[in-house]
């Protein structure tokens, strides 16, 4: 359990979070954003996810964590039905957002992704320049009549991920010549740009250093205020500096949820404290 | 410790050496022989692109080349220049004047001297009655012994003695010129090896892989598109998918027997044209396509699908906004490689009867042509000894192309390449 105080610790001298603050606002502002109910995901034979149950709440950040693979980037593949183009994979039970199932036949795929982003794992920038890569969505989704109002869409998605400074002199330089970090927060741009309600980040730290990974943490803190962020981790630390809320996977099954002081001091279930405390993982 | 035995190491070190030397050896031996044939076809073709031509005193009478005022291009192409450039040949050796004789002593003339003539009026018709100097082609025989192609003894001389020295003096008084021969390059094929082209061939080929690009191209990323990026991967994929890979190594000939069945004898289309034979390539090239673009595109990363679809982009937006995009590079690199291929092709455009002598430069692909290596075909398959440096020059002229396209697949490959990292 010493691990876990000393977690805290930094992450209060970070200025990042303060535990009981977070217990607090994640209390006061508990409106409900994602309800997914009984939620089972075969891959043909392989029953990936086992009746998973949980509630995503409005404008905060959740952390989903566990072992490789234990379904917690099935479960977030889920929500944005990026699962319907894997050949053979099946999903039952029922995911709502704002009350409404989106797995329902009258739900256009297309329209629902623009409503809730993704960052994935790997920096992932289309081959083309830096403001192709942010101006691809307003421009698919006709958010912008004339090139200026596309150029603001751009700066304001640039300036928003943190990166504008950096690459102002540049926006039509290959996006490709970008740094890992920078490359991930052109992503994270690119994702915004459209103004979902909801970002989905699947371990976007795993391939960055320490120093990008602290930018990319500040950044989802400010996102926080206007989007519902779900991200995936493998770092405990992570989830714990950033997240008002965790759930913790095991074999396809959501061992506990909670809110993340509790899950990292108080874990209810043995699995849970095994995990966190780095006994097995 | 490991003890290695020294004698052991000492073998290996040298197996190690012994291998390299047999890989440079075999370089070796590769880039010599392709010295070698280079050497042989340049060495035997590069006296093609210049003409042995004489220079010729012309007394233009007009009565005498059959013409009347007004010399319009009509009253000029019914002259007959023939008389009075013999005349003109005459006059240089007022010694030989038996029938016999002076019939063999036109045989310098060529055929082409004529029709140079005849251009030469058109272009300045104010010339006429006017005594002009101009520069004729001599015939085969002696453009060969000029340039050095004829034995002038032994069985093979098929000039006279008289002929040989007749020439000669003409060499002696600075009458012959070795000129660039233009006509080589721009003109069409003739029965006169001295005034034979490839320009007809170049463009009977440049129109049949134009025909061949419109139709192999986007059918082939058509269906490459399908393929791999929306299909599903069922028996039927798997039996086409396997089919496809056939039809690359099905010989060209047999694409030539089709094309004959179907589009000559079925559909009646026009034999012998570049249409046809377009056709029948881009049937041969279509796998290259195919194969060369789904592997591009199974090279694109991942991630870029995905994350375009997260973006919110429909199936066929992602890949003709970014999959195709990124995977052009090499799709086009398969495509020239394809075409390159087709350029070479001759035993298909034989059999839907590309392979007419063929006199005019085809200006559609809707009329009759010859293709580059159909013409190398038929020149080196002529008696003449005058065709032996055409053949060899038809084939630097095509390799020259295959060169040409090869060396941009490899700039559009090393480009993008750069550009990735």
């Amino acid at each position: 359990m010493n691990t876990v105080y000393r977690m805290n610790d930094a992450t209060t001298a970070n200025g990042l979070m303060d535990a009981n603050e977070a217990t607090a606002s994640a209390r006061s502002s508990a409106k409900t954003k994602l309800c997914a109910k009984n939620v089972n995901v075969y891959y043909g034979d392989t029953h990936a996810l086992h009746d998973v149950t949980l509630d995503v709440y409005s404008r905060q950040i959740t952390a989903l964590i566990g072992p490789s693979g234990c379904g917690k980037s099935t479960f977030l593949r889920c929500l944005n039905r990026m699962n319907d183009v894997v050949d053979g994979c099946r999903v039952t039970g029922s995911i709502e957002m704002d009350g409404k199932d989106i797995y329902a036949a009258n739900i256009d795929v297309v329209a629902l992704r623009s409503r809730i982003g993704m960052v994935f794992q790997k920096p992932n920038p289309f081959p083309k320049s830096i403001f192709e890569n942010v101006a691809y969505g307003p421009k698919i989704h006709g958010l912008a009549e004339h090139r200026t109002d596309l150029e603001e869409i751009v700066v304001n998605s640039l300036k928003k991920a943190g990166l504008f400074d950096e690459v102002k002199d540049r926006l039509h330089a290959p996006a490709t010549g970008l740094s890992g970090g920078q490359q991930q927060r052109l992503c994270i741009a690119r994702t915004i740009s459209i103004n979902p309600e909801v970002v989905l980040m699947d371990e976007p730290c795993s391939a960055l250093d320490p120093i990008a990974t602290a930018r990319i943490e500040d950044l989802m803190w400010e996102l926080k205020e206007n989007y519902t962020i779900i991200i995936v981790t493998h770092s405990m630390q992570q989830a714990a500096r950033v997240s008002q809320r965790t759930g913790f996977f095991h074999l396809g099954d959501l061992v506990e949820v909670g809110t993340t002081e509790k899950i990292f001091q108080n874990p209810r279930d043995k699995r849970t404290r095994d995990y966190i405390t780095g006994r097995f993982g | 410790m490991l003890q290695l035995d020294p004698k052991k190491l000492r073998k290996r070190a040298w197996a190690e050496r012994r291998f390299r030397l047999y890989g440079i050896m075999a370089l070796i031996f590769a880039g010599s022989v392709l010295m070698l044939l280079v050497s042989t076809i340049v060495s035997s073709g590069h006296s093609a692109f210049f003409t042995t031509e004489l220079d010729l005193e012309i007394e233009l009478d007009p009565e005498t080349m059959g013409i009347s005022a007004p010399y319009t291009k009509d009253s000029l192409m019914q002259g007959s220049y023939y008389t009075t450039i013999k005349k003109g040949l005459y006059r240089l050796f007022p010694e030989v004047t038996g029938r016999g004789e002076r019939r063999e002593l036109v045989k310098i003339l060529s055929p082409g001297a004529e029709l140079e003539l005849r251009k030469y009026l058109i272009e300045n018709p104010g010339a006429i009655g006017k005594r002009i100097t101009l520069e004729v082609p001599v015939s085969s025989d002696f453009d060969q012994l000029y340039k050095g192609n004829l034995p002038r003894t032994g069985k093979h001389t098929r000039l006279s003695q008289a002929q040989m020295a007749w020439f000669d003096t003409l060499v002696a008084d600075g009458r012959i010129r070795y000129n660039f021969n233009p006509g080589f390059l721009l003109g069409a094929d003739s029965r006169y090896p001295e005034l034979a082209g490839i320009g007809g061939a170049v463009a009977g080929s440049f129109h049949a892989l134009l025909v061949c690009f419109l139709l192999s191209f986007p059918l082939g990323i058509a269906a490459a598109v399908y393929l791999e990026e929306f299909a599903r991967d069922t028996r039927l994929t798997r039996i086409i998918e396997a089919n496809i890979n056939n039809l690359a190594a099905v010989p060209s000939v047999i694409f030539g027997l089709l094309g004959l069945a179907v589009m000559l004898n079925f559909f009646g289309l026009p034999r012998g044209t570049p249409l046809v034979g377009g056709m029948v390539l881009a049937l041969m090239t279509l796998p290259t396509i195919i194969i060369s673009c789904r592997s591009s595109l199974r090279a694109v990363s991942p991630g870029i699908r995905q994350g375009a679809l997260a973006m919110g982009a429909s199936p066929i937006q992602v890949t003709f906004h970014q999959v195709l995009p990124a995977a052009m590079p090499g799709t086009l690199t398969g495509t020239i490689i394809g075409l390159a291929q087709a350029l070479g092709e001759t035993a298909p455009l034989l059999m839907i009867g590309m392979v007419a002598f063929i006199a005019n430069v085809p200006a559609t692909p809707l009329d009759s042509a010859a293709a580059l290596p159909v013409q190398i075909y038929l020149w080196a398959e002529s008696a003449e000894r005058g065709f032996v440096e055409k053949t060899a020059a038809a084939i630097m002229v095509i390799m020259t192309f295959l060169i040409l396209m090869n060396l941009i697949a490899v700039i559009i490959r090393s480009k993008t390449q750069t550009k990735v990292e």
